[in-house]
């Protein structure tokens, strides 16, 4: 790891003034992520400002009906907070489906927004990687791909994102609070909010701007439906997904859907939601569209439909 | 890349408690609370097994939540109370869980055993405290160790000699000596 300097924030304006003022400065919340990727010198700040102490750790009605959870919200008292389980059982589920009760005892609200790619050459600094190092090349399009993206790939990188938790909101249609370097604050249609790589360099990854701070997601009232998380992994536990289903279906039939681990964002479409009566087939070909896995991870198309047809049985069942 | 730094490592105090005790300390701002525990105050019990937050060997409790010791820095918890193994128990008085360990055989080598504990414990006081699971069911039902939950609640803590079913053994017999205590 790098040397840094380090300061505690107390209140989320100290930690956006500190940012702003110092230049190679980072926030650090649950630093499940951040800290692995430092001590791989994968990143390097030379500063972190930690943000545990600055609040932001209360979830709370909204006027609205719906849900404001703070970004400092572990994701342990979100997933077991009684409004969650109740009224957003999808966002519940997917928080208890990703990593282990250590990290999620950590793990940030916020910090789950912004994951990083697990993609073994993004780790590897002896390999070439767009996103770690611009220009250098994509090793997983010719490499190891079996855990990669199928949708929003690009010629320049084709990683899956990792968080279950965004897939959810990304369901939900969550809005992202976000506080600027001068204090004011603005929101972020989540749908908005995770970037695909285009082939433009370096790749931007979140719609953050630089010295941005995340406060709060903001939940709308509960959607009308039953709603399901499905994850299939390599594994029954502790283990990111290959792909996961996360669904709200009516009486009806009709609905929404999103899915993870197949796209290098949360991954959800108008003619997804759409096809939602028509079946697991009539949705996999409307978000696979424009598809285009390599030989490892062909599968995952395949995979998906199955996942779709278990949730959608899964809704008819009553 | 990161450019290149000439920047010099910076040392801060840090104060906690350590199983009861005050502690003082000045750690380079890079010590993980791992390394604080085990080389600064040769607590030696919490182990670094992978060191990125994926084995569990280094599971301590942080007011009362258990954590990756290794995937946290030091600084980060000035004024926090934590809980190592070297705090549940003694080898003259051990703790339920250490005693059902060894009654059950629930290690081999035993160099997962202390996180495993300490990952117990703190996972029994979640399930107390009505925190649902991936397995969990009915999400506003009760909830009770069943060994689908201790299996399911335990993933973050790995065993490369495979005594699971021993370890999930020991933890149910002190989950059921609680519950019996309970009622």
């Amino acid at each position: 790891m790098k040397p840094f300097t380090f300061e505690r924030a107390a209140t989320p304006e100290q930690a956006v003034v500190a940012l702003a003022r110092t230049p190679g400065a980072r926030l650090i919340a649950g630093g499940t992520n951040l800290l692995d990727l430092m001590k791989l010198e994968i990143t390097a700040p030379t500063h972190l400002i930690d943000v545990n102490h600055i609040g932001l750790d209360r979830i709370e009605d909204t006027g609205e009906g719906g849900l404001r959870i703070g970004a400092l919200v572990r994701n342990t008292d979100c997933a077991a907070h009684p409004r969650v389980r109740r009224d957003y059982p999808v966002l519940c589920r997917a928080i208890l489906a990703g990593a282990s009760g250590q990290l999620r005892n950590k793990a940030t609200t916020g910090g789950n927004l912004l994951q990083r790619t697990r993609c073994p050459y993004f780790y590897d600094g002896n390999l070439p990687c767009n996103k770690r190092d611009p220009g250098s090349g994509c090793s997983a399009r010719e490499g190891y791909s079996r855990n990669h993206a199928v949708v929003g790939v690009s010629d320049s990188c084709i990683c899956a994102f990792p968080s279950d938790m965004s897939v959810a909101l990304r369901l939900l249609d969550a809005e992202v609070e976000v506080m600027r370097p001068d204090t004011s604050l603005r929101r972020i249609a989540i749908s908005e909010f995770h970037l695909a790589p285009g082939e433009s360099l370096p790749i931007r990854e979140f719609a953050l701007e630089p010295g941005e701070l995340i406060t709060a997601v903001i939940l709308p009232p509960p959607p009308a439906g039953r709603q399901f998380y499905r994850k299939v992994r390599n594994r029954a536990s502790y283990a990111f997904a290959l792909v996961s289903v996360a669904a709200v279906v009516e009486e009806d039939g009709s609905g929404r859907i999103a899915l993870g681990g197949i796209g290098t964002i949360p991954w959800r479409s108008d003619a997804g939601d759409a096809a939602l009566p028509r079946g697991a087939a009539a949705v996999a070909e409307a978000l696979f569209a424009n598809a285009a896995p390599t030989e490892q991870n062909r599968y995952k198309l395949k995979l998906a439909e199955r996942t779709i047809a278990a949730v959608l049985a899964a809704a008819n069942s009553g | 890349m990161p450019s290149p730094q000439s920047q010099q490592p910076c040392e801060v105090e840090v104060t906690f408690t350590v199983n009861g005790a005050p502690r003082s300390l000045r750690l380079d701002t890079r010590t993980t609370l791992l390394d604080a525990l085990r080389e600064h105050l040769h607590l030696t019990g919490s182990k670094k097994g992978c060191d990125h937050g994926q084995c569990g060997a280094c599971t301590v409790i942080v007011a009362g939540r258990r954590i990756n010791s290794c995937l946290t820095l030091a600084v980060m918890h000035d004024g926090d109370a934590i809980t190592t193994i070297e705090g549940l128990g003694t080898p003259e008085k051990l703790h339920p869980l250490q005693a059902a360990f060894v009654r059950h055989d629930g290690f081999q080598c035993g160099y997962c055993t202390p996180g495993q504990i300490c990952s117990a414990k703190a996972m029994l006081d979640e399930i107390a405290a009505g925190i649902p699971s991936h397995v969990t069911t009915d999400l506003s039902g009760p909830l009770w160790p069943s060994a689908a939950e201790l299996r399911e609640r335990m993933s973050g803590n790995i065993c490369r000699c495979a005594a699971y079913p021993n370890i999930i053994a020991a933890i149910a017999e002190v989950a059921a000596d609680d519950a019996a205590q309970a009622a």
